[in-house]
């Protein structure tokens, strides 16, 4: 069950409307009738929750990922969350749109078609259920501006900015592309039933095995464990993560593609996730570390949001606070603990936050999802212990495809235009020698 | 005259100011600094990476005053400045050899 099938329930509901309508007023009931008919109210709200995913890369990531490097670095991260919303979107112009979203003949079950090249054949007037597909495609647009976004996070303050671009492009192309169109646009992991409400798989464990994967091919920052590298200003982080989290309404709720139960329930478990996670996480470290700080209870939000993505219109307000608790005391440990001890440098936790709360996040779907919610047997909870291994082996194929994929892009850039600067570059910071302006 | 070089508590330069002033200090140079003395630094915690910072923020004011004027500035420096604890601040003083007023060329205590 995933949005496309969605789309579907949507579009019969909307035929249904269409065609009493026309029983009712003209007296008429026309054969073939139950085309599926643009419905304002979904149409209103998807227009928002576009808008809303937007933001959240520009500014929400943005300011949340800037405020957590060093006074140094700030505007060149700032300027990794913005050009890449503006590379993606014509990407997604060109070819992401379709390779995503379109029938792929023959190789669907792994991609998609050429048939919506450059957009051919968005007109006013097509729909997608009951929305118009310029609509739908600015929708998933914005999904395919913010994953690729997220990964910038693992290699914060030591890449450079043209091999960021390419490796941006290159990804968005190789593994987003394919990996949603598995899930959602009709390829092998939706015929499994891999269940992802709104991005569990395809935009976080994605984005974050690839971060990681970025943090283990580049190395760790200059000086790290020895320099301070406290955040220069977490209040941009807290307005970052603010945005973040309110975007995030349309992001979930926005994946019911209407305005319509599913959605106000996915807004009140994302919601509900959000603030269980952000107070495990909390707790967790006021044991810890003795203290709770804010950087934490920002993660913790963070890490709620991620692992509810794939649950979110499938489970009820019960699963939502399960997954809230863990995921938030489960990310904890990875990014405070687990990470230092393993050794690897992802700056920002890209992989801490988003690998492994999309992993949580994926599995405890399988636990907590509700037949009738998502169709088929629902989860563990309703007695289909099964969805939990469907849930394993769709985020397995995403890690593996991801992973691997990742490391090849980063080697093709690593010996072609090279992936670092230069120690000197990094020592004086990114803000002055790559983009030649400072913050104040 | 005398040159007064004293590093403070950032809390409490308003008091030790307005105190300055009332003794007729006529000018005062603040600037935000950092350093260790005594005092130990403190330990940052981000997502569980910690950082030790060795220097502290104080704020140190300059001021060059006639020599009679001194011992009651040293006093109300040490008064206002005074939070009982380690880090409160240190004062240096130091013999002015001449001040020049830029504007008038005026020299020596007419120039304070």
């Amino acid at each position: 069950m995933t949005r496309r099938t969605a789309a579907c329930r949507l579009s019969l509901r909307a035929a249904a409307s269409a065609s009493f309508g026309a029983l009712a007023f003209s007296g008429v009931a026309l054969a073939g009738d139950a085309a599926p008919a643009l419905d304002a109210g979904d149409t209103a709200w998807m227009l928002t929750a576009t808008a809303l995913v937007i933001m959240m890369t520009i500014p929400g990531l943005a300011l949340f990922y800037a405020g957590m490097v060093r006074k140094k670095n700030v505007l060149a991260t700032a300027m990794q969350s913005f050009s890449v919303a503006c590379l993606m979107t014509v990407i997604w112009m060109i070819c992401g749109y379709s390779l995503s979203f379109k029938h792929g003949g023959f190789a669907n079950p792994v991609i998609g078609g050429f048939s919506s090249f450059f957009l051919t054949g968005l007109t006013p007037d097509a729909l997608v259920g009951t929305i118009p597909e310029s609509v739908y495609m600015t929708f998933q647009m914005s999904f395919a501006i913010i994953t690729p976004a997220l990964i910038a996070g693992a290699f914060a303050d030591r890449m450079k900015f043209s091999a960021m671009l390419w490796f941006m492009g290159l990804w968005s192309i190789i593994v987003y592309a394919p990996v949603t169109h598995w899930v959602w646009g009709g390829g092998f992991l939706s015929r499994m039933g891999v269940l992802d409400y709104a991005g569990g798989t395809v935009v976080h464990i994605n984005a974050g095995i690839a971060g990681l994967v970025c943090a283990l091919v580049l190395g760790k920052r200059e000086g790290y464990g020895v320099v301070n590298m406290a955040p220069h200003n977490l209040v941009y982080s807290l307005i970052g993560a603010s945005l973040l989290w309110v975007g995030w309404f349309g992001f979930n709720a926005g994946s019911a593609l209407g305005a319509n139960a599913a959605a106000g329930m996915a807004m009140a478990t994302t919601q509900i996730a959000a603030a269980a996670a952000a107070l495990a996480w909390m707790f967790a470290e006021w044991m810890v570390h003795k203290r709770p700080s804010v950087l934490g209870v920002l993660s913790g939000a963070v890490a709620g949001l991620v692992a509810i993505t794939p649950a979110s219109g499938f489970v009820d307000p019960m699963g939502a606070l399960w997954i809230g608790l863990l995921s938030g005391v489960l990310c904890f440990f990875s990014a405070v603990i687990l990470k230092p001890r393993l050794g690897y440098d992802d700056s920002l936790d890209a992989f801490g936050v988003h690998g492994v709360g999309g992993i949580v996040g994926a599995l405890l779907t399988g636990v907590f999802a509700r037949a009738a919610a998502s169709g088929g047997g629902g989860g563990l909870i309703d007695g289909n212990a099964a969805q939990i291994w469907v849930q394993f082996l769709g985020a397995l194929v995403t890690i593996v495809w991801s992973g691997a994929a990742t490391f090849a892009i980063l080697m093709a850039l690593k010996y072609t235009i090279g992936l670092r600067v230069s120690k000197e570059i990094e020592i004086d910071g990114l803000d002055l020698r790559l983009h030649g302006e400072v913050i104040h | 005259m005398k040159y007064v070089s004293a590093v403070i508590r950032p809390r409490k330069l308003d008091d030790v100011r307005a105190a300055l002033q009332a003794l007729g200090v006529s000018g005062l140079t603040v600037t935000d600094v950092r350093g260790y003395g005594r005092q130990k630094g403190h330990t940052e915690v981000y997502r569980g990476a910690e950082y030790a910072v060795d220097f502290r923020p104080k704020v140190k004011i300059d001021a060059a005053v006639p020599a009679e004027l001194l011992e009651a500035v040293i006093n109300a420096i040490r008064e206002k400045a005074n939070a009982g604890s380690i880090g409160d601040g240190k004062i240096f003083v130091f013999d002015l050899e001449n001040v020049i007023r830029v504007r008038t060329g005026e020299a020596g205590a007419d120039a304070l």
